[in-house]
């Protein structure tokens, strides 16, 4: 019987726990974001999560979809600058202090936030991650017992 | 390839001696037949006797956009209506458009120096040349159409616009030569990108590319989305139209038809003419046409000449990449900016499309200056602080090169409009207040 070695069983459990984040730059117009749910929603696509960081002339919008290449190719179709970033989403209950342990380890391990967001489903928080190193984060959150969800877990909340 | 040996390649001596009898036989037909001339040259004491060598061109008068307006539509022929064959015009985007009139030797000319033009690009009569300049008023089309059937190609007589159809039968045709303004060209580059037909199902090998001014980035740009080489193909409505002058293999400036049209170079401001190899206005004075000859007309393209016999072979003179039009320049804060100063930094800019967009307006009495530029797809960050970056580094490139600091925007992929004939690049919104 062959058997997978822990290493590649350790990448693919890794794997699992990235979720594709599409990023879209629009420019600060009237409408930009209007046509852009509406072109996914026209797609049967299901958006769990988004975000949008801009400055004076253009923003960044951040979507966590049901199908992220779908919505990739609907986007590019319509002329859209996107791009799929690896992000994580870690789980932790709604309660005064949870997020700030979750820092506690990210920040003891060195790793930097590029961005993040969080949304809440009564007792349980979510919160997305884009940190500088991922694979790092993963391995110290799995250690620390911290919960990350994969996309298909986001969509059977 | 060299179509004319004869004229392309003759001494410069003996190129003198020509321009100076055809000028000769020029100025003395336009003293007798037509009457602006006859007086300008009276106002400044100047006869037919007076010219003799090439040299003598220095005493007439000089010719301008605005006499071709105020002699709208006829007054600058010099031959009696029955003799023109032909009118084209300018655009024209203020008032009256500028009106030419051809005789029947004046097209066969046309077709003799666009022959010229061709040829030097490699192309011949076994070639589908795709002529996507406008066809009508505007001398583009005509103007290329004439030169490749002197050649012996198959001209495919496109005009501009109907994209899709312009990838179907450059592909179903298999053009080997595309004649079209660079705008359009990089137009079509995107469309035959989205075509998603394999390059090697194309036999495209040639641009012949003008009717803007463009810059050896948006060259590199060309040849390297449509896999061609790509060469100027120079000409002014006034004087003929495309044909006036083009490139050679070697790319190394734009060889005039100087037996036909003598250029100089003169300082924009004084009118005075200036040595050989100097930057400075280029005047030309057509020594051949009989239709309507224009005597020492000033182009307001700023450029300068080289004498030197090319790589080539050919001896004619070669004009260095127009910096510009006198009138492209725009005056921003005390700062001359050309658009094409623009169009190079951006070209120069891996990450950005090669398209843009200035916009000057005046706020508080203050000049606005504002840049749109275009990210590529494949450059795109999902982090702000890169973009941020990128936005910082074209500002300070553009601010190196032009001396003034310009407020860069960063738009969506496509959203600048991509123009089918010339590209409208300024928008300067002082003119309109």
């Amino acid at each position: 019987m062959l058997r997978a070695k822990p290493e590649a069983i350790r990448n693919l459990q890794y794997l699992y726990m990235l979720i594709k984040q599409l990023s879209i730059f629009l420019e600060n117009k009237k409408g930009r974001f209007t046509e852009v749910t509406g072109l996914l929603g026209a797609a049967g696509i299901n958006m769990t999560a988004f975000t949008v960081s801009e400055n004076s002339d253009f923003g960044i919008l951040r979507l966590i979809v049901s199908d992220p290449e779908a919505a990739w190719n609907v986007l590019k179709e319509n002329r859209y600058a996107v791009s799929i970033t690896d992000v994580v989403c870690i789980q932790m209950p709604d309660n005064p202090g949870a997020l700030a342990k979750v820092m506690d380890i990210i920040t003891n391990a060195g790793i930097f936030i590029e961005y993040m967001y969080a949304f809440s489903s009564g007792k349980i928080a979510m919160g997305i991650i884009r940190p500088d190193n991922i694979e790092k984060t993963v391995e110290v959150l799995s250690q620390n017992k911290v919960e990350l969800l994969a996309t298909s877990e986001l969509f059977s909340l | 390839m060299i179509w004319n040996e004869t004229m392309e390649c003759m001494s410069r001596e003996d190129m003198r001696k020509l321009q100076g009898i055809r000028l000769k036989r020029t100025v003395e037909r336009v003293y007798h037949n037509c009457e602006p001339y006859r007086k300008r040259m009276q106002e400044k004491g100047v006869t037919p006797n007076d010219i003799q060598t090439i040299d003598d061109i220095a005493k007439l008068p000089f010719t301008s956009k605005s006499d071709l307006r105020d002699y709208y539509p006829f007054g600058l022929l010099s031959v009696p209506m029955s003799e023109i064959v032909r009118l084209q015009a300018s655009s024209g985007t203020t008032g009256k458009p500028i009106v030419v009139g051809y005789t029947r030797n004046d097209l066969n000319i046309w077709g003799e120096v666009g022959a010229r033009c061709f040829t030097s690009y490699g192309l011949g009569k076994n070639d589908v040349v795709q002529v996507s300049y406008g066809y009508g008023l505007f001398t583009g089309g005509l103007g290329a159409h004439a030169a490749v059937e002197t050649i012996g190609g198959a001209v495919l007589p496109m005009s501009s616009g109907n994209t899709e159809k312009q990838i179907m039968l450059m592909h179903d045709f298999g053009s080997v030569g595309l004649a079209c303004t660079p705008s359009y060209a990089l137009y079509l580059a995107d469309a035959l990108l989205d075509s998603k037909i394999p390059r090697e199902e194309f036999k495209l090998k040639i641009g012949a590319f003008g009717a803007e001014p463009w810059t050896e980035g948006m060259r590199k740009e060309l040849q390297e989305k449509l896999g061609i080489k790509a060469y100027d193909l120079y000409g002014l409505t006034e004087i003929i139209g495309p044909g006036v002058g083009h490139e050679c293999e070697y790319q190394d400036g734009t060889h005039l038809c100087e037996d036909h049209f003598y250029p100089e170079i003169v300082d924009p401001v004084t009118g005075e003419p200036l040595p050989p190899g100097a930057t400075g206005e280029l005047v030309f004075s057509t020594i051949t046409k009989e239709g309507m000859p224009l005597l020492r007309f000033r182009t307001r393209d700023l450029t300068s000449l080289n004498y030197e016999t090319c790589r080539c072979g050919r001896t004619s003179v070669r004009m260095s990449r127009i910096l510009g039009r006198c009138d492209d320049m725009l005056i921003i804060r005390g700062v001359n900016v050309f658009p094409s100063q623009v169009e190079s930094v951006i070209c120069e800019i891996p990450q950005l499309e090669p398209h843009y967009l200035l916009i000057v307006d005046r706020i508080n009495n203050l000049d606005s200056f504002e840049v749109q530029v275009e990210v590529k797809d494949a450059f795109f960050s999902d982090e702000m602080s890169k973009l941020m970056e990128l936005k910082k580094y074209i500002s300070h490139r553009l601010q190196s090169v032009l001396g003034i600091s310009p407020d860069v925007k960063l738009v969506e992929p496509r959203s600048i409009e991509r123009s089918q004939g010339k590209a409208k690049r300024v928008i300067d919104k002082r003119m309109l207040k």
